[in-house]
């Protein structure tokens, strides 16, 4: 009963256009959607059809050409810590160990000392990183530092998690953990996820729903509810249909402009 | 320096494990010869300079005894007994007070309004041609100016290091803040940061690595310029020991006040090198 569950993002006629020289580019044609509390939302599409500048404005980090972003009723002006975003190059404070980058936000709130610790020694034992608490992002591998990123923003209260190719640079075998992990932590928080990828295997297997996008201008080319129980097997035939059907649908839409490259 | 550039890979890995006895055999033997190649080296130049100054015969330049025997009066006194014998405490403070005064005052300075420039366009547009108008002027330029404005003492001279370190200390933050990736700024302003505490929490620390580099060339500058700096008229200080040997024709005063600056200069920087790796032991490119 979908009608039931609250509107958490919505995201109505967003435009966007960047000055490039003395020319614009439409990034963005006309978005219009609305992602429930709760949901773990994939936008998928290929590089250049505008997921990541979407996702950027529904952080506040770039304003919308036109249209608005709201989150819980309210227009989004500006970054704020309900929207934590987790970048796929970790930007992790350097000069910070694990423990006060977890504790930045808290700190920021001006919460006391002893209150800071706790937060972040609970989150870091969330993203299961007592043994690296005290070391510095330069110490830690990929995954660790993807795993920071995601408790520093889930310290500071986020209940929207804006996630933009966060496992993009990570190896195969991290990858998979990182996505069961993910998927444990939104299970135990339900907070609200957007998560921007490009691959299709990736969406699949995390979203309970898929927004598919397409380039040029970017617009949202078709929604898809993905039902699979979880945890989702890879290999099942129910799991595969998704995969061709969401393959199926990225493609389709790249078709007409391979037919306008010229043939040589 | 190099005992530190091959312990890095460790420092990097750092899992907890005991290094073998073996290895740490050979990182002492590391140690032992990057000593002695480092101390051997000067006193290589020293022979070579004793053996000059006798097969030439010259009188002109002090042999490395004479400057070993002024060196001891100038320390302890009892050789010579006249106005420099073991009076090396007072220049050497006197010195310091001037090139500190004129360092922290040029750090004091030149670091916030580096960090303000770096961050507020509008202010790079307003201050950035003065400044790489001013910065080519050479500090021995401003002499003349500097007795006028400060007249004949220490605060002329404390005006040319300041000017000396100045613009090392300023181009170096104006550089560090221009080259934070601008994800840290958006990963602060998400977690609830803004307005001065951008610049405590993330602007400033993001740049410490590349402020410890200015801090440290204008460091060497100012130890330079004191010579400059104290040729203002003032009794004391190092410089004024070497202006005063030169009038009274005694190089091997000259060469003690010039060893006296070299040893002060790199005792001094080793400080700071031990205070920024201390401070930056997160960097990884910064255990230099």
């Amino acid at each position: 009963m979908p009608s039931l569950k609250r509107p958490h993002v919505v995201i109505r006629g967003v435009t966007k256009r960047f000055q490039v020289g003395d020319g614009e580019v439409e990034a963005l044609g006309r978005i219009e959607a609305t992602i429930e509390g709760g949901a773990f939302v994939c936008l998928i599409g290929a590089s250049g059809c505008g997921k990541s500048t979407l996702l950027r404005i529904v952080a506040g980090f770039e304003e919308p050409t036109t249209g608005e972003v709201l989150v819980d009723g309210k227009p989004v002006s500006a970054p704020g810590s309900d929207r934590g975003m987790v970048f796929q190059d970790y930007a992790l404070f350097p000069w910070m160990t694990v423990r006060q980058n977890i504790g930045f936000g808290p700190r920021q709130r001006q919460l006391p000392r002893k209150e800071v610790d706790e937060i972040a020694d609970e989150f870091v034992k969330l993203v299961g990183l007592e043994q690296a608490a005290n070391r510095y992002p330069s110490q830690l591998s990929g995954g660790m530092k993807q795993r920071v990123a995601i408790a520093r923003v889930l310290a500071n209260h986020a209940n929207i998690l804006l996630m933009d190719e966060p496992f993009g640079a990570l190896d195969a075998l991290t990858r998979e953990q990182l996505q069961r992990e993910l998927l444990q932590i939104w299970a135990r928080t339900r907070v609200t996820v957007i998560f921007v990828t490009h691959s299709v295997e990736e969406a699949a297997l995390l979203a309970d729903r898929l927004l598919v996008m397409s380039a040029g201008p970017g617009r949202i080319v078709a929604d898809i509810a993905v039902d699979l129980p979880r945890p989702r097997d890879v290999s099942s035939p129910e799991f595969n249909a998704v995969r061709r059907e969401l393959a199926r649908r990225l493609t389709s839409h790249m078709a007409p402009a391979r037919a306008l490259e010229p043939v040589s | 320096m190099s005992e530190q550039a091959t312990a890095l890979p460790d420092a990097t890995q750092s899992m907890p494990e005991a290094p073998s006895a073996a290895r740490r055999r050979g990182r002492i033997a590391e140690r032992v010869r990057s000593i002695a190649l480092g101390v051997g080296f000067p006193l290589v130049l020293i022979l070579l300079w004793d053996r000059a100054v006798a097969i030439t015969g010259t009188r002109l330049v002090p042999s490395p005894r004479e400057v070993a025997v002024m060196m001891y009066d100038f320390s302890f006194g009892g050789v010579y007994d006249d106005a420099f014998s073991a009076t090396i405490l007072t220049h050497i403070w006197k010195s310091m007070t001037r090139v500190y005064g004129g360092f922290f005052l040029a750090a004091l300075i030149g670091i916030p309004l580096g960090l303000m420039i770096g961050r507020i366009r509008i202010l790079r547009q307003l201050l950035d041609p003065t400044i790489n108008l001013l910065r080519p002027i050479p500090v021995t330029a401003w002499l003349p100016l500097s007795m006028i404005f400060f007249g004949l003492g220490p605060n002329a001279a404390i005006f040319l290091v300041f000017l000396g370190a100045f613009y090392p200390i300023l181009l170096n933050t104006i550089f560090g803040v221009r080259s934070v990736d601008v994800r840290l700024f958006e990963a602060a302003a998400m977690l609830g940061c803004s307005g001065s505490a951008m610049f405590r929490e993330v602007v400033f620390p993001a740049s410490l690595p590349a402020i410890f580099n200015g801090l440290r060339i204008a460091h060497g500058f100012a130890w330079i310029l004191i010579v400059v700096g104290e040729m203002t008229g003032v009794p004391t200080g190092l410089g004024s020991v070497i202006m005063d040997g030169r009038t009274l024709s005694r190089t091997d005063l000259v060469v003690t006040g010039m060893i006296v600056i070299g040893v002060c200069g790199f005792v001094t920087d080793r400080i700071i090198v031990l205070i920024s790796n201390r401070l930056l032991r997160w960097s990884p490119q910064h255990h230099a």
